[in-house]
Order: structure tokens, then C-alpha cells, then sequence
């Protein structure tokens, strides 16, 4: 990617320059209008968690958080992150090294085998634990306290995996509200 | 004397209290995995890497007339352009009948005409733009019957015909008993052709390698996701005419496997070749499309099954022919026939059986290896051909099954030794836990019916003895801060066996897990082993760990007795220390191992052992004891069919399943249901499509692999019959729980709607369309 730019450069193409916030830091670039945020994520940033599993929005493997929302890396443009919250599996992780709930309750209960669907299935859980917190908030909503079974089996749907048949990956989602509840 | 003999056993048994197999621990490798940080193919970067992409033909089958390189040489960025031209090869494939690079003709959508490496992967990718290839369209053969037939053309050159029809790339025939007696003996007859699709793996991580050749030493390092690496190894050096032991293999962490890694695919040696051409390392990393075209799938066959039964129930004989679509050309895939006739000729107590089975080539894409080894297709037919029996002799289709279950101390007519046998307790667990035949599955309306279904399976439990060894070897080290070392030859792809070989060490050396180190993914360092197949790592390589940790105890013990003071050689590893027995004095390991380093006679504290199997290979008509112990599983699966929609909704899955002894709960649990949800995917959804040699569905958005909101509820129940043979008691379990899951499904969807079904997937197509055709053949009958 950073040699990209360079040739980029030669050719004098149009760059945009773009701030952001990446895992709770400042921080800005110079991009091709095409880069999607995938690619600047795991080439540029060297953030190598995030994985390309279809690059085409169909698995989840490369999902993040834009604004605490989770979104397909992939299909996502880079410039678009230009101003937003940008958290991916390193931001998650806690600064020393120890591991988020939700990664926890993942190793806890089996949930990971080959890995390579974690990352983005762990930054979906996230984002559904963001969306019953900030719900939560919302005075008059009629919604229960935290997600059913098939509430977060429905949620997951975007994120594929090969390994486990997704059961101790929702049980591991589970156990999270109970404990939050 | 009787309350001493008492005290004494209760002793054994204390001892024999195991501390930390059979626990729930999680994977040791998980939270690497879990924060992001662990490196798989993808996620490498070396100085100076190039990265590689490959030019496929545009036509299934063509002569290639010319191939002209020259504009995407030129190309800005380009560093190397290769074709079968540019290069000294040989074949690859178990056959040697599939060369790296294809010159003159196309004989499969994934035949591969050029290669190019070059600063980025999009110069790469557009350089392939470039590339203009001349084609002569030929029309090709896309059915395995129409390529037996004397008018079609020889697809694959390069096999000298060793057998009748020139398409066919391999036989297996295999029989025991009298047929043509059991045929006679037998009340009921039934005769079915079932047809099988093309699954692929869809691992998640897509297909990668990073070659880097050292022209200075010419030593060529592979980053690899293989799960056979030292067959690998050989392979590559085969391909490539050089020196095994000049190419190291590291296997990153590996983003899926399932069998798709077994064989060496074309990829790979080009990868290498582009690194040797440029003298940097290069890399390739499959998009999904091309994941989907042109990595490995499980065999499409047609089986003509013809079975029989007495009058009493008793299976009296079985004739099976497959007809397999080997595609262009032969990998391991071709040899699962191996699996299959196990499971035709053992599988329920069975006096005859003749089987045969022929690969052939066609101008489709060629088959993998998939877990399961065709077991999931032969189980799919026998279990179905098996309600229909039941229903001609009505009898009552779990009670068929009991009564031809395998039992303990079998010897079935193809020689496999049942030494410990689940079958069974199986049958029985699943039948009573889904209240088979007692719960009325009542229908929640006249458009949504429910069924239920039954299906067993039986698979190598102690590796499989297909290759010269199917042993694994290990060294252990333990260092003097007590920490421990393994150093084995088998490999993690996600399916836990870290962990179990740590728990193994942690067991036996009294060792905590976190002072546990697993190393396995470097040929250059660990001991030989035949790879991740058969199921067979935490047998081979777990019974191979304990060998090495016998040998180790014996070196520690002398030490211990001499720093001790003591003659007794009864010591008990735990807590990070060496007890005495006798005296109850105790040291620390690491101290004992300080003392074996730095005292006379000054030695290290490492042993080595190498495990081989006890099974035997098979003699020329496949009969013999092929594998070290063999798994049994159950299933009782539950569905409910909208007969608006078609929509196949599965309930419940019971599964029992024999594996020896539970090693660690959480792993198992992980094992058996995603196996089981590959099954499901199996049964209902997913299937490559193909028209004319081409793949129609390249894609998840149409391939459908199912997402959590698929998933039945799982209720397992293992059941333990502790092997001799295995470590702790325990069999292999990975590939079980996938192969009776399509066959249980399909049995109780046909139980639902009072059809059948003879091909998978059942589609809601298929199913709509079955249920029309009924309606149309009940209204003429009762005309």
C-alpha cells in the first residue's frame, strides 16, 4: 500500500487526505477515492486482525466499528471514514494487553477454532452489546434489556464460519448480556 | 489383608484420578487468535515480496494455439511472466497427472496458462489483461458416463492405460461372503441410484502461500497452509526437481482445512516457481471467486446400491457401484473409495458384499479431499436403502438398526478389528433421548410436517495406515525454569490439538498448561508425521507424546532417587514438582532438570519417541486391520418441512457418538457441531453448480453456507468406551459427526413427506417439485 502511493504519486492521481479516529487514536492519510477501508486498515496501518475473507461483503470476516456500528470493511470506502470512530480487533483489546469481555467469553466457550471469522464475529458482538446499551437510553422504546437466543443468532447472520456450527459462538454472546444483566 | 487390598486399590484409583484431561479448557491458542495478533498466510509481508497471480483458461476444454506474454511483460511493475514453457517440471497429483503449468490444451475451468509476479497485486492482476491466449474451443465431456462411453476423447494424456476405458483414472473392487447365496436368503431386495453433489470446503481464510527462494544457498522456505507438510515437502521437491530437504515448510496459523490442504495444488509450485524465476519472495493469496473455481471439493458420484435382507431383519448382502466425476485430473479424492467400501462392507453386521468404484475423468473441476473421505456419501445411500428395507419387511426402522449393530470383538468381513464398539449404545442413546417412535411428532398444521431420522456411521478411530507409516514422532524437552517443550510432528489447523497434546504434558509432568509450549510448524525442527487426515491426531500424536514422556520420567526419576536419596522408584509428578511416594518428599522439576544439566553425568532432559500404529496395512483385496481403533456415531435429527415453500427446517440433532474418551469437553463439543452444520449445509444447502464445465456459483451469496440462525439445537451425548489403543481411552473424532448427518436428515424429510429422495441437496426445488409429482401420481391412482 505505501508503495502504492508512491506510484500513485508519479502519476499525479487525485489523493484525499483524511482524518480519523483509529482505535481511540488521532489519525490521518493521504488515499485514492477506491480505497476501501479494508485496505487501509490491514496495508497501510499494518492493523493485520481485520481479516479479508471474501472481499466482497458476503462473510463478515473483515467487520469493524464505524461509530460503534459494525460495518464490512470491504465494501466500505476509505474516505468515508474521514472524521468518524474507526475501531477494529486491536482497539478492542485493552491497552495491556488483556482481553474484552467479549473476546473472553469467546476463549471461554470454545468459540474460536481456526480464528480467521473471530475478529469480525467478535467486533459484531460488540456492536450489538453498543446497540442494547445505547438502547437503553432511548426513553419510551419498548425493548427488553438485552438480545434473546434468536435475536443474536439474527444478528450474526452476517458473519459466515466454517469451524464451529455457531453454537458456542452465540452462547458466548449469550452469557455476555446475562452477565451484564 | 482384605482391608490392605482395599487401601491398595483405592490408591490406584486416587492416582488414576486424572487432573486434566477430560476438563473443559479452553484452546491455548485461542486468545491470539481472539485479539487479532495471530499470523496466518495472509498476513505476511517479507522485504522485497512480490506478489503473484494466475492467468486460468478462458475455456473448459480448448487447444491452446498460442500464448503471447510479451505486452504484459512490458508492463510497468512486472517483474516475471511464466509459462508451461518458461519452466522444468514435473507433474504433480498422486497420479502424476496433472502438469503445473498446461501447454497445448485446456482440459478444466482451473487450468492454469500463466503466471506473473510483479510490485503489487494489481499490476499483477492487470499484467494477466495482457496476456493473449489463441483457443481452439473443443466440446468437451461434463458427465462421467458420457466419458466412458468408446466415441469420447482420451481427456487426460499423461496416464498410460492401465485399465479398460481410457477415462478411467482408478478402480477399487473389493467383496467378501457369498452374494449370490445371500441374495437367494433374502426376503426383500430394494435397488436405488442415489446422486451426490460438489461441496466445497469454503474455508475461511482462502488458499495462500509465500515462497521465498534463497538463490545464494538455493534454498527454497514455503509459508504454507498445507496440513501434510512433510508429504508436502516431498512433493514440492518431486514438482520441482530439487531436494526435499531443501525446502523448509512453515505453516502459519492455517484459517480452516477440512481436507482441502491435503493434496499440493498447482498454486504452490507456481508460487515457488516465480520466487526461484525473480530470486524475492512472492506471494499468492486467492481471491474467493477464485477460492470457489478452482480450490478442492468434495467428489460428486453416482452409487447403484442393491441390498438385501432376511426375513427376520438380518442384512444379508450389499452390491455397490460408484461412478466417480474425477474431473481432469487425480488427486487424493480419487482415493476414497478406501473410506467408502469400509462403510458398505462393515457398517451394521453385513454376510456379503461386492463393491466397485471407478474415478473418471472429465472435463469438470477435479475433487479434494473433504472430511468424511466419501464417507458422508456411501453413509447417505446405505442409511437411506436402509429405511427402505424396514419399510418392505415393515419392521420398525430404529429396531433394524439394533438388531444389525456392530458389537465389541467383530471381525467384519473386510478384517477391521472392533476391539471397543459404540455402535450400539449408540443407537440406543439417540433413539431413547429423541423419544423415537414414542413422541408423536405431531404436525403444527396441515402445511408444515414434521419427521424424524436415523442414520449411523462408522470411521477410522486410530489413524488409517494408507501411507508407509501413519506414525507421528515427538520431542519433548523440559528446560531448567520447568518449563516444557513439544516439539511434535503433527499440526494445529483450528482443531484443537495444541491443546490436547499441552493437557497430555500437563497430565503426566504435573506441569501448569501456561509452561507449556507447543512447537509443530517447521519441518526443519519437528520429527516426521503423515499429516492432519483420518481424524487421527490426538491419537497418533497424543499416544506418540506419552511414549516420549515415558522415556523422559525414567531419565527425571534416576535423578530424582539420587537427589532424594531414596531407592524407590514410584515418584508423582504434580504441582510443577516430583513427589516421593514412599517418603512424601518432594523437589522441584525445574531443580531436578538444573541437576541433570549441571551435575555429573551431566545430560539433557529431552526424549524422544516415535508412535506407529498397531494397525496393518491392507493386502491387495483391501481387507485388514486399517486403522488403530474405529469410531461409531449416531444421530436421530428432527425436521419440519413447509410443504408451501419447500423449506427444510432442522430440529433437533441427537448425536451419540464413540470417541474412546473424552479428552477435553469444550473442544469435542466444537468438533461435533460443526461437523454436524457442515452436514446440514451438506443435506440441504449447498452445492457447487456446474453447466458445461463451468462454476455457476462462485460465490457465498450463492453457494448457500449456512449462518448461525441455521443451527439446530445440538444435544450431544458422548459415549466412552475407553480404546486400549487410544491415549486415555480416546478415539479420533474429528470427521465423525458431518457423515451421518445428511443421511439422518434426508431419512427423516422423506419420513415427513412419505417420498423419497435420491439426491442431495434437497432443495426447496426439489422438495416442491416431489411433493407436485406425488399429488399427480396419488390423483391417477385413484382414477
Amino acid at each position: 500500500m505505501k508503495e502504492q502511493l508512491k506510484n500513485n504519486k508519479t502519476k499525479m492521481e487525485v489523493l484525499h487526505e483524511i482524518s480519523f479516529t483509529l482505535n481511540e487514536k488521532k489519525v490521518s492519510c493521504k488515499i485514492k477515492a477506491s480505497t476501501v477501508l479494508l485496505d487501509l486498515i490491514r496495508d497501510f496501518f499494518e492493523l493485520k486482525g481485520t481479516k479479508p475473507g471474501c472481499n466482497e461483503g458476503e462473510c463478515g470476516a473483515c467487520t469493524v466499528l464505524v461509530n460503534g456500528a459494525p460495518v464490512n470493511s470491504c465494501l466500505f470506502l476509505a474516505v468515508n471514514a474521514n472524521g468518524k470512530n474507526i475501531t477494529t480487533i486491536e482497539g478492542l483489546t485493552n491497552s495491556d494487553g488483556s482481553l474484552h469481555p467479549v473476546q473472553e467469553s469467546l476463549v471461554q466457550h470454545g468459540a474460536v477454532q481456526c480464528g480467521f471469522c473471530t475478529s469480525g464475529m467478535a467486533m459484531s458482538i460488540k456492536a450489538l452489546m453498543n446497540q442494547y446499551e445505547n438502547s437503553q437510553h432511548v426513553p419510551g422504546e419498548i425493548r427488553s434489556e438485552f438480545p434473546t437466543r434468536d435475536e443474536i443468532k439474527k444478528y450474526l447472520e452476517g458473519n459466515l464460519c466454517r469451524c464451529t456450527g455457531y453454537v458456542k459462538i452465540v452462547d458466548a454472546a449469550e452469557k455476555l448480556f446475562a452477565k451484564e444483566d | 489383608m482384605q482391608q490392605k487390598n482395599y487401601s491398595q486399590k483405592k490408591i490406584n484409583r486416587m492416582k488414576k484420578e486424572l487432573k486434566v484431561i477430560g476438563k473443559p479448557i479452553p484452546k491455548q491458542d485461542a486468545n491470539i487468535r481472539v485479539t487479532g495478533k495471530a499470523i496466518y498466510g495472509h498476513d505476511i509481508v517479507l522485504p522485497g515480496m512480490l506478489y503473484g497471480a494466475i492467468l486460468r483458461t478462458e475455456h473448459p476444454s480448448a487447444i491452446i494455439e498460442s500464448i503471447d506474454v510479451s505486452e504484459a511483460k512490458k508492463f510497468p511493475g512486472v517483474i516475471c511472466v511464466i509459462t508451461a514453457d518458461d519452466v522444468d517440471v514435473n507433474n504433480i497429483g498422486y497420479k502424476r497427472d496433472h502438469p503445473i503449468l498446461k501447454k497445448g490444451e485446456a482440459n478444466c475451468t482451473r487450468d492454469e496458462i500463466a503466471a506473473v509476479a510483479a510490485e503489487t497485486k494489481e499490476i499483477a492482476l492487470q499484467a494477466l489483461k495482457l496476456i493473449k491466449v489463441k483457443y481452439k474451443i473443443r466440446k468437451g465431456v461434463y458427465d462421467a458416463f458420457d466419458a466412458l462411453k468408446e466415441s469420447a476423447p482420451q481427456i487426460n494424456k499423461f496416464i498410460s492405460g492401465k485399465f479398460e476405458n481410457k477415462n478411467i483414472a482408478e478402480k477399487f473392487h473389493y467383496e467378501h461372503g457369498n452374494l449370490e447365496e445371500e441374495k437367494k436368503k433374502s426376503q426383500h431386495i430394494v435397488t436405488r441410484r442415489f446422486t451426490l453433489p460438489r461441496m466445497t470446503h469454503a474455508c475461511m481464510a482462502t488458499s495462500n502461500i509465500t515462497a521465498s527462494y534463497n538463490n545464494v544457498d538455493r534454498k527454497l522456505l514455503l509459508y504454507s497452509s498445507t496440513q501434510v507438510p512433510f508429504l508436502y515437502q516431498r512433493d514440492m521437491a518431486h514438482a520441482l526437481k530439487m531436494n526435499p530437504s531443501d525446502i523448509r515448510v512453515i505453516q502459519p496459523v492455517i484459517g480452516g482445512g477440512f481436507g482441502s490442504k491435503l493434496d499440493m495444488h498447482p498454486f504452490e509450485p507456481i508460487c515457488a516457481l516465480l520466487s526461484i524465476k525473480t530470486g524475492k519472495p512472492v506471494q499468492i493469496i486467492y481471491s474467493r471467486e477464485e477460492e470457489f473455481i478452482a480450490s478442492p471439493i468434495r467428489q460428486p458420484m453416482v452409487i447403484d446400491l442393491t441390498a438385501g435382507v432376511d426375513k427376520h431383519g438380518n442384512f444379508t448382502f450389499r452390491e455397490i457401484n460408484i461412478v466417480k466425476d474425477n474431473g481432469a485430473y487425480t488427486s487424493w479424492g480419487a482415493t476414497t473409495p478406501f473410506v467408502i467400501m469400509q462403510a458398505f462392507s462393515s457398517l451394521y453386521k453385513l454376510k456379503a458384499c461386492r463393491f466397485n468404484a471407478m474415478a473418471v475423468y472429465t472435463n469438470n473441476v477435479f475433487a479434494g479431499s473433504f472430511r468424511g473421505y466419501g464417507n458422508p456419501q456411501a453413509t447417505f445411500a446405505l442409511e437411506r436403502v436402509i429405511d427402505l428395507l424396514a419399510d418392505e419387511l415393515g419392521m420398525d426402522k430404529a429396531e433394524i438398526r439394533l438388531l444389525n449393530a456392530n458389537e465389541k470383538g467383530e471381525v467384519t468381513g473386510q478384517g477391521l478389528l472392533y476391539d471397543t464398539c459404540g455402535h450400539k449404545e449408540c443407537l440406543e442413546t439417540v433413539i431413547s433421548k429423541s423419544h423415537y417412535g414414542k413422541k408423536s411428532l405431531a404436525n403444527k398444521d396441515s402445511r408444515h410436517k414434521r419427521g424424524i431420522g436415523l442414520a449411523s456411521m462408522l470411521h477410522v478411530g486410530g489413524g488409517a495406515k494408507i501411507y508407509r507409516s501413519d506414525g507421528c514422532g515427538t520431542t519433548l524437552k523440559i528446560d531448567p525454569y520447568g518449563y516444557c517443550t513439544i516439539i511434535t510432528g503433527s499440526n494445529e489447523i483450528g482443531q484443537g490439538s495444541e491443546t490436547v497434546l499441552a493437557m497430555i504434558a500437563s497430565e503426566e509432568l504435573g506441569i501448569d498448561l501456561k509452561k507449556i509450549k507447543v512447537i509443530n510448524t517447521d519441518t526443519d525442527v519437528k520429527p516426521w508425521d503423515v499429516g492432519v487426515h483420518a481424524s487421527r491426531t490426538s491419537f497418533v500424536a497424543g499416544n506418540s507424546l506419552l511414549g516420549a514422556i515415558k522415556i523422559l520420567k525414567e531419565k527425571l526419576n534416576r535423578k530424582t532417587a539420587e537427589l532424594l536419596k531414596t531407592s524407590h522408584p514410584d515418584f508423582e509428578y504434580s504441582e510443577n514438582k516430583i513427589i516421593s511416594l514412599k517418603s512424601n518428599e518432594s523437589i522441584a522439576l525445574d531443580k531436578v532438570v538444573r541437576e541433570m544439566h549441571f551435575s555429573q553425568p551431566n545430560e539433557l532432559a529431552i526424549a524422544s519417541y516415535f508412535y506407529e500404529p498397531s494397525s496393518k496395512f491392507q493386502d491387495k483385496d483391501f481387507k485388514g486391520n486399517v486403522s488403530g481403533t474405529y469410531a461409531f456415531a449416531s444421530q436421530a435429527i428432527t425436521v419440519e418441512v413447509d410443504t408451501y415453500t419447500g423449506n427444510v427446517k432442522v430440529l433437533d440433532v441427537y448425536v451419540a457418538q464413540d470417541v474412546g474418551k473424552v479428552l477435553n469437553p469444550l473442544l469435542l463439543g466444537g468438533q461435533i457441531e460443526g461437523g454436524i452444520l457442515q452436514g446440514v449445509g451438506y443435506a440441504l444447502t449447498e452445492e457447487l453448480l456446474m453447466h458445461e464445465g463451468r462454476i455457476l456459483n462462485p460465490n457465498f451469496h450463492n453457494y448457500k453456507m449456512l449462518t448461525a440462525s441455521d443451527t439446530p439445537e445440538i444435544h450431544f451425548y458422548p459415549i466412552e468406551t475407553n480404546d486400549k489403543e487410544g491415549p486415555y481411552g480416546a478415539k479420533g473424532v474429528g470427521e465423525a459427526p458431518l457423515i451421518p448427518t445428511a443421511a439422518a436428515i434426508a431419512n427423516a424429510v422423506c419420513n415427513a413427506l412419505d417420498l423419497e429422495f435420491l439426491e442431495l441437496p434437497i432443495t426447496p426445488e426439489k422438495v416442491l417439485f416431489a411433493i407436485a409429482e406425488k399429488k399427480r401420481t396419488d390423483k391417477m391412482h385413484s382414477l
